[in-house]
């Protein structure tokens, strides 16, 4: 598939699963239990982006040690979890991370 | 001023204050493109056509590592899975319009849209109120929009030693922090994670991601269902 028909699949994917709840929902198809499950899916998938990125190296080997990202991304997520803001989550890793591979050569 | 306007020009105004982060999440989806070996064409389209930030840069994440069109397609549908219950909760509101007015209003329901007018649907009884959603949708496309430009003309400057890829986990990361406070969630996390990085190598097409992604889901069914809400 060229990136060209993919980027179009991907808007009608998006498009639709905001389109289809409103326009075909009768009431409540969704019950609670549904509804509970579903607001977990950005805890289930965003991890397996975020894990892969920060602990494997380019050829996909487990790299903990001396491994920038990983202090990076233990900094963010404290920031993150205390201001609860998002942008202080991004700039504190990555300046963090700009520290780290410039200053201290990691 | 004409009725609807108003309603069109409150949504706008409701919605102003989320845009701040949108700018450099914008800027960021822009450089990440180009950085990664996108068309300026190509990367403007994304912005129009597939109009959503997360799916955007799941898209671009997985796209440069090869995976394969499937397993693209499903992250960008599981990441936008979300928006099923956005317009669940929304249908009430937007039952009575005509089809035409839907398919513009979904185009434009997008997280920070749907916090904010939400919130006035409820509370509105005007026979126009869906005119909210369009001006919060609007500001949030023409933003993102703009934002998008900025970073293809900026991705272009910023060199690649800078390693800004680094920017997809985090703003990933980002967007999980209200998570980390919740048990249940801190488990899911941990359970997609560990299953992301250890099915790397081993499952194919990439589709790592869509099996971890599923393996947290199944970890948040059964957790739910012995641990409940009220420990959260």
């Amino acid at each position: 598939m060229t990136s060209w028909s993919l980027i179009i699949y991907c808007g009608l994917i998006t498009f639709l699963t905001r389109f289809s709840m409103i326009a075909l929902l009768k009431k409540e198809m969704f019950n609670d239990r549904v509804r509970e499950v579903l607001s977990y899916v950005p805890s289930a998938i965003f991890p397996a982006i975020i894990f892969p990125a920060i602990f494997l190296d380019n050829s996909g080997v487990l790299d903990i040690e001396n491994n920038p990202k990983v202090i990076a991304a233990i900094i963010a997520t404290i920031i993150g979890v205390l201001s609860k803001n998002i942008l202080a989550t991004i700039f504190s890793g990555l300046i963090s991370y700009w520290m780290l591979i410039f200053l201290f050569n990691f | 001023m004409n009725n609807k306007l108003k309603i069109f020009v409150k949504g706008i105004i409701d919605v102003s204050p989320l845009m701040i982060p949108v700018v450099p999440f914008g800027i960021i989806f822009g450089v990440l493109a180009i950085d990664m070996g996108l068309t300026p064409y190509s990367t403007m389209a994304m912005s129009i056509i597939i109009f959503g930030g997360a799916s955007q840069i799941i898209f671009l994440q997985l796209f440069s590592a090869g995976a394969s069109s499937l397993v693209i397609l499903s992250s960008v549908g599981a990441v936008n899975s979300r928006h099923l219950l956005y317009g669940a909760v929304l249908s009430e509101h937007l039952s009575g319009l005509r089809l035409t007015w839907k398919i513009i209003v979904s185009y434009f329901l997008v997280d920070q849209a749907f916090i904010i007018s939400n919130d006035y649907l409820k509370k509105s009884k005007d026979e126009n109120k869906h005119f909210h959603l369009l001006g919060s949708g609007f500001t949030c496309w023409f933003i993102w929009q703009t934002t998008t430009f900025l970073g293809i003309i900026l991705g272009s400057i910023i060199p690649a030693k800078l390693g800004l890829t680094f920017a997809i986990p985090l703003t990933f990361l980002a967007l999980l922090v209200d998570d980390f406070r919740k048990l249940i969630n801190v488990m899911v996390i941990i359970v997609s994670g560990a299953v992301a990085i250890f099915g790397y190598q081993i499952i194919p097409f990439k589709a790592y991601v869509i099996v971890a992604a599923l393996c947290g889901l199944c970890a948040a069914f059964i957790l739910t269902k012995f641990i409940g809400k009220k420990n959260d």
